[in-house]
Formats: structure tokens, sequence, C-alpha cells
């Protein structure tokens, strides 16, 4: 090797500056050249994640994508939370996108709801950026634990003030609520929180719909009593709430 | 030198038995601890870890007379963590569901030991050749560990190995339960104790 004195501060500088420029450039490349496969493995995860929340799971690639375009019909998103309807089985299906915090780091989930005598989750999937292996990291890996949701219910009764359905160590009430993940305390109240927040939008026009009912209903049985201005004064003060 | 004269062959191996990374050198304890709750993490990191010590050895043995003395710690650090930033985003792209359920434990590679150690100990001072054996020695000696740990911590604590579950429903019914504390880091720390010991009594010659 040549006489190169490799502990003068002008070789030391130097030196840096050029394995940083080489590195810096060899990850830029790296980032940029498998950006378009790694944006392509993420929008099909995404697809995956919906599908595992409708209940159809074990599809590869090409299968999810046909079965994805099959059964999604359309993609709203409101304050930027997306909600996917869907047909599945001849049924509407409603397909809500949430995210929530867990131990360590992010959660997210969908949770798909159909109409079964109220408002009834179909199917749900969760997932997690960095919870622990085995304990909080079972809310995506445990498919048992995601089926208990099925059939439970998302209000109680005709109570659409509050999201019933809950995450919760001691379960009260099986029609609404699930028993959390033995060991992962603070990751099922992250879940059962995201739950809360993701729901919100439906409980929003849940609770606008009973209110405009109530009001149809005071109406009608107004004008069936009688017909002059005494039920118009009705109608105004229902309408006024 | 040939290319796998004994003393090459030496340097392959040692890192398996007398020299283990574990085992020998105590190195690399942390993520031994941390990946090995179940047993599919555990053998992709053992991998993961062979491939970029190994290639990690074998560029700072290329590059080895020209690091500064001052900074070579930086150096080696810039070129494990270069590696480990590629092999994790080549996994995102090739095999992404593999690499989901590693999110983070590759990027803890670079805090691994065992690479500093070699490459400090080793590639700083051999040929890349030579380099690229004492590599993959030292990463297979720590898969080696990685998916013994695993396997007994996944079949114990979970009653699985690989995601498939292994024991029956008929045992769970007679009364047996899982140990949970398997899944916790301090059991893996007795266990790697216990494997220490082991090694030790049978397999380790004082020098």
């Amino acid at each position: 090797m040549s006489k190169l004195n490799t502990n003068s501060n002008a070789y030391i500088i130097l030196y840096s500056a050029i394995l940083v420029v080489i590195v810096a450039f060899l990850l830029a490349f790296v980032f940029k050249a498998l950006k378009p496969m790694q944006d392509a493995n993420v929008a099909l995860d995404v697809k995956k994640q919906i599908l595992y929340s409708l209940n159809i799971r074990n599809l590869d690639g090409a299968e999810a994508e046909a079965k994805y375009a099959e059964v999604v019909k359309e993609e709203k998103e409101e304050n930027g939370q997306k909600i996917y309807l869907c047909h599945v089985d001849g049924e509407e299906v409603c397909v809500f996108s949430m995210k929530g915090m867990g131990l360590w780091g992010g959660i997210s989930g969908y949770v798909a709801i159909h109409d079964q005598d109220g408002p009834t989750v179909y199917g749900a999937y969760f997932n997690h950026e960095g919870e622990t292996a085995g304990l909080g990291a079972e809310i995506k890996d445990s498919q048992a634990w995601q089926e208990k949701f099925v059939g439970k219910k998302v209000f109680k009764g005709s109570d659409y003030e509050h999201v019933a359905l809950s995450v919760v160590k001691k379960v009260d009430d099986a029609e609404t609520q699930v028993d959390c993940v033995t060991g992962a305390t603070l990751t099922s109240n992250g879940v059962d929180a995201m739950l809360k927040a993701g729901l919100a939008p439906l409980m929003q026009q849940l609770h606008e719909a009973a209110e405009d009912c109530s009001c149809e209903a005071a109406k009608d049985s107004c004008q069936a009593a009688c017909e002059d201005c005494s039920c118009e004064a009705a109608k105004d003060s229902c309408q006024a709430e | 030198m040939a290319l796998f004269s004994k003393q090459n062959k030496e340097v392959f191996t040692n890192p398996l038995n007398l020299d283990h990374p574990i085992l020998g050198q105590v190195l690399g304890i942390c993520s031994a601890l941390a990946v090995t709750s179940q047993l599919k993490p555990a053998i992709v990191m053992g991998l993961a870890v062979t491939v970029i010590t190994a290639f990690s050895n074998v560029i700072i043995s290329i590059i080895r007379n020209t690091i500064p003395n001052r900074i070579r710690i930086v150096v080696q650090l810039v070129v494990v963590a270069a590696l480990v930033t590629i092999v994790s985003q080549v996994l995102k792209a090739y095999v992404y569901d593999v690499s989901v359920q590693l999110s983070v434990y590759v990027g803890l590679i670079i805090t691994n030991c065992i690479l500093m150690g070699r490459l400090e100990a080793f590639a700083m001072q051999n040929k890349p050749w030579p380099s690229f054996l004492d590599g993959m020695g030292n990463g297979l000696g720590y898969a080696m560990i990685l998916v013994i740990v695993g396997a007994v911590r996944e079949f114990l604590g979970r009653g699985s190995l690989l995601g498939f579950q292994i024991i029956p429903d008929a045992c769970y019914d007679w009364g047996y339960i899982n140990n949970g504390m398997m899944t916790m880091p301090a059991m893996a720390l007795i266990l790697v104790g216990i494997v220490i010991w082991v090694h030790r009594a049978y397999f380790y010659k004082e020098k």
C-alpha cells in the first residue's frame, strides 16, 4: 500500500466526506430503485387486510387483487378515515379503517360492519407496528381473537350516544364486549380506544338519523291527531332539538 | 493460500464451537433474548445476521488499510448501518410478508455486538476471504443458538413450532398449561445460561 499518512487531519476529513457521500448515494439509489415494488407491496397488503376483515383469508397476490375488485365497490374518505363499501355474498358490508396507539407504537385495524338487527360486526382485522411478539402482537397474529368480534353489536339497543363495542378485561355483556388479549392489557386498551374513535362516524350518522326519526314520528303522530297549527308547533319544537 | 486451507477451515469452524460468539465470547446476547419468543423470526434473524456479518467483514477487510485509526469505529458503524438498511429495504421489496414480521428486529441488527466485535477483532487485521469465512462462522453460530432458544421458548411457551400447533388439545384438557414465562426475555436469559452450561460441560476444552 502507498505511504499514505492515514492519521493526518486532512486525510481523515476527506475520507469521512467521501465515505458519507458514497453511502448516501448508495442508499438513495437503493431506495429509489425499490420504491415502486415496495409501494405495490404495501397497496396489495392493504387490500389483503380489508379482505381479511371481510373474513376472506388465504388468498395469494393475484387472487387477492381479483377478489378485492369483485367485492369492494366504493371507497370514501372522511376526515382522513377511509371507509369501504363492499358487497359480499349478496350483503352490503361497510369496512371502517382505523388507527390508534398500542404499547410500543401505532396500531391499525379494519372493522367490517353489516346490518343484522342493528349494526353488527361482520369481521375484523388488526395490525400493529411494533407490539411484543406473543403478547400485543396477538391482535394481528391470532385469527381466533379477531373472530371473537364477529357477531358483536356496535351499539347497545338504540343507544347511539356511545359505541358499546369494546375490548375489556372482564366481559359483562357478551353482546358487545370482547375479552382482551391475556398479558397485553395496554395493547388491548389501545384497540378499545381505536374502536371507539374509528366507529364514531357510524355513531354520528345513526345518532342524527335517530333524532330525525323521532322528529318524523312526532310529526306523523301529531298530524294523525289533528291538522291545525298546534301540530306545526309540535313539529317546530321537535326540529329545534 | 488455498480457499479452504486448514487455517481457513479453522476460521470458519472455531466460532461454531470453541470460539462461539454467544457461548464463548458472550457477544450478541441482547437480540438473542429479544427475537427468540417465536421460532420463525429467530430463524430469519439468524440468517440476516449471518449475511450481514459476512459481507460487512468483507467490505471492512477490503478497505482496512485505508481507514484512519481515529475514526475506525465510526467507519465500521457506517458500513454496518448502510448494509442493514439495504437488506431491510430489499426484504421489504421482495419478501414483504417476512419483512413485516421482522419489522423492528432487522433494524436491531445494527446494535448487535457480534458485528462490531468481529469487525474490530478480525476484519481489521485479515484478508477478505478469511474475513468472509469468519463472518459466516460467527453468524451461523449465533443462528444456531437463536434457533435452539427460539424452538424451546415457542414450544414450551405456546405449544407450537413455526406457528404449527404441536401439543395436541388433549394435553390441554388434561391440565397442561403453556408456560407463560417462556414468552418473556428473562426466560431466554436463563435458557442461554443453561446452553452455556451444557456447552462448557461437554464441548468446551480449555485452551
